[in-house]
């Protein structure tokens, strides 16, 4: 693997190779921590010159999925009677959807979140929206931070290392 | 037929080439792929275009069946030039499953030749064993990847009979491997089918009986 990861060599000590080397660093640290995953390197290698933002695009399009799974959660366990198959269907498309861009802990976060609505514990159900809610502020965060960072190295004349 | 790279394109004086006709079919393929999530359609659309199919993403099984003609609606003439030539789609959906689905592609006649492949993301032997019986070509575990995607040029091949029983056999085994089992005990592998093989389809250019295997066959044409 080398160095660059796909640029060419970038004057020893310049901006870019600093860039380069922050950038991995960071991936590194979020696979590290199980927040993204191959997948989301995966989908990084789908991005091109004329589809250069297809990555920030699932992504956004995720957060807006999420957020709107999230409430209807949120709704389904305040009613008197929970309707735990609704609350588990949500969680069960939150899951997939946070696997296919690579989002390792949210998915967990669901696989737990699923056994909980199997057992129609409501607390536990609960303190799982929680951690999902928290998990998904989390990781757009750490996300909008590596975007800006490619950003970064697209400016100085890079590209996105893709392994 | 040169092989200089190039693939030559038809020849006016010469005619079709089958093997032409099957290169420009899987270049031009065109692929329906039916999920509900949001995220997965952008994602399998993606994957699809990149490998260089045509593709039209829905989000039901009502949707395919519309976009397919089984609803009544369109008329055959409509329908035949949409040209679908496979169908991926996804397994848990509401209101009509992808099982449902595959089951009524298969139950029509006008649609039966049409590949299936199957997406889902619990790994379950009885579930992979439902969808191969009723017909499907193949199951992919999401999430799904490129080379998953790379994979379905294999089923495209024109004329070619899709999920014969001898397949079945093999691509089950492939997929028990890596699967796990449901608590409900395995069903038992019948080797014989509901529905015949299709010796009663419309002439095609390429007649199975002269294939050796249709995935050898696609590999000779494409020219590097």
């Amino acid at each position: 693997m080398s160095r660059f990861h796909g640029n060419t060599q970038p004057p020893a000590g310049s901006v870019l190779e600093q860039l380069l080397a922050k950038y991995v660093d960071y991936m590194d640290s979020l696979r590290r921590e199980s927040f993204l995953d191959d997948q989301f390197t995966q989908l990084l290698k789908l991005q091109d010159e004329n589809n250069p933002d297809f990555v920030g695009e699932v992504v956004s399009l995720f957060f807006q999925d999420s957020e709107r799974l999230i409430g209807n959660m949120g709704t389904a366990l305040g009613k008197k009677s929970v309707d735990y198959k609704q609350v588990d269907a949500d969680v069960h498309q939150l899951k997939g959807s946070s696997s296919s861009i690579g989002a390792v802990r949210i998915k967990n976060v669901c696989v737990f979140f699923r056994n909980l609505c199997e057992a129609k514990n409501l607390e536990g159900c609960y303190r799982c929206l929680h951690e999902v809610t928290q998990e998904c502020v989390v990781l757009k965060n750490k996300l909008n931070t590596l975007f800006m960072l490619q950003k970064q190295i697209v400016a100085a004349g890079g590209s996105i290392p893709v392994d | 037929m040169a092989r200089n790279g190039a693939f030559p394109r038809r020849r006016a004086s010469e005619g079709a080439d089958w093997l032409d006709l099957c290169q420009a079919n899987v270049e031009e393929a065109h692929v329906l792929a039916v999920d509900d999530s949001l995220v997965d359609r952008k994602v399998i659309e993606r994957l699809l275009k990149i490998s260089s199919f045509k593709v039209t993403a829905v989000d039901s099984g009502l949707r395919a069946l519309q976009f397919l003609g089984l609803d009544g609606k369109k008329s055959p003439i409509d329908f035949h030039s949409l040209k679908v030539d496979l169908i991926i789609t996804d397994y848990c959906m509401p209101g009509m499953t992808g099982y449902e689905l595959l089951k009524r592609i298969k139950g029509s006649s006008a649609l039966r030749e049409i590949p299936v492949v199957v997406m889902s993301s619990e790994n379950v032997v009885a579930r992979i064993d439902r969808c191969l019986e009723e017909g499907a070509e193949d199951f992919i575990v999401k999430p799904v990847k490129l080379s998953d995607v790379r994979r379905l040029k294999d089923y495209m091949v024109r004329g070619c009979q899709p999920n014969s029983g001898g397949k079945n056999h093999q691509k089950r085994k492939q997929l028990h491997g890596s699967a796990t089992s449901s608590s409900s005990p395995l069903p038992s592998v019948s080797s014989s089918r509901s529905r015949s093989p299709l010796v009663d389809t419309p002439a095609a250019p390429c007649s199975p009986s002269s294939l050796e295997s249709p995935t050898r066959r696609l590999r000779m044409t494409s020219c590097e």
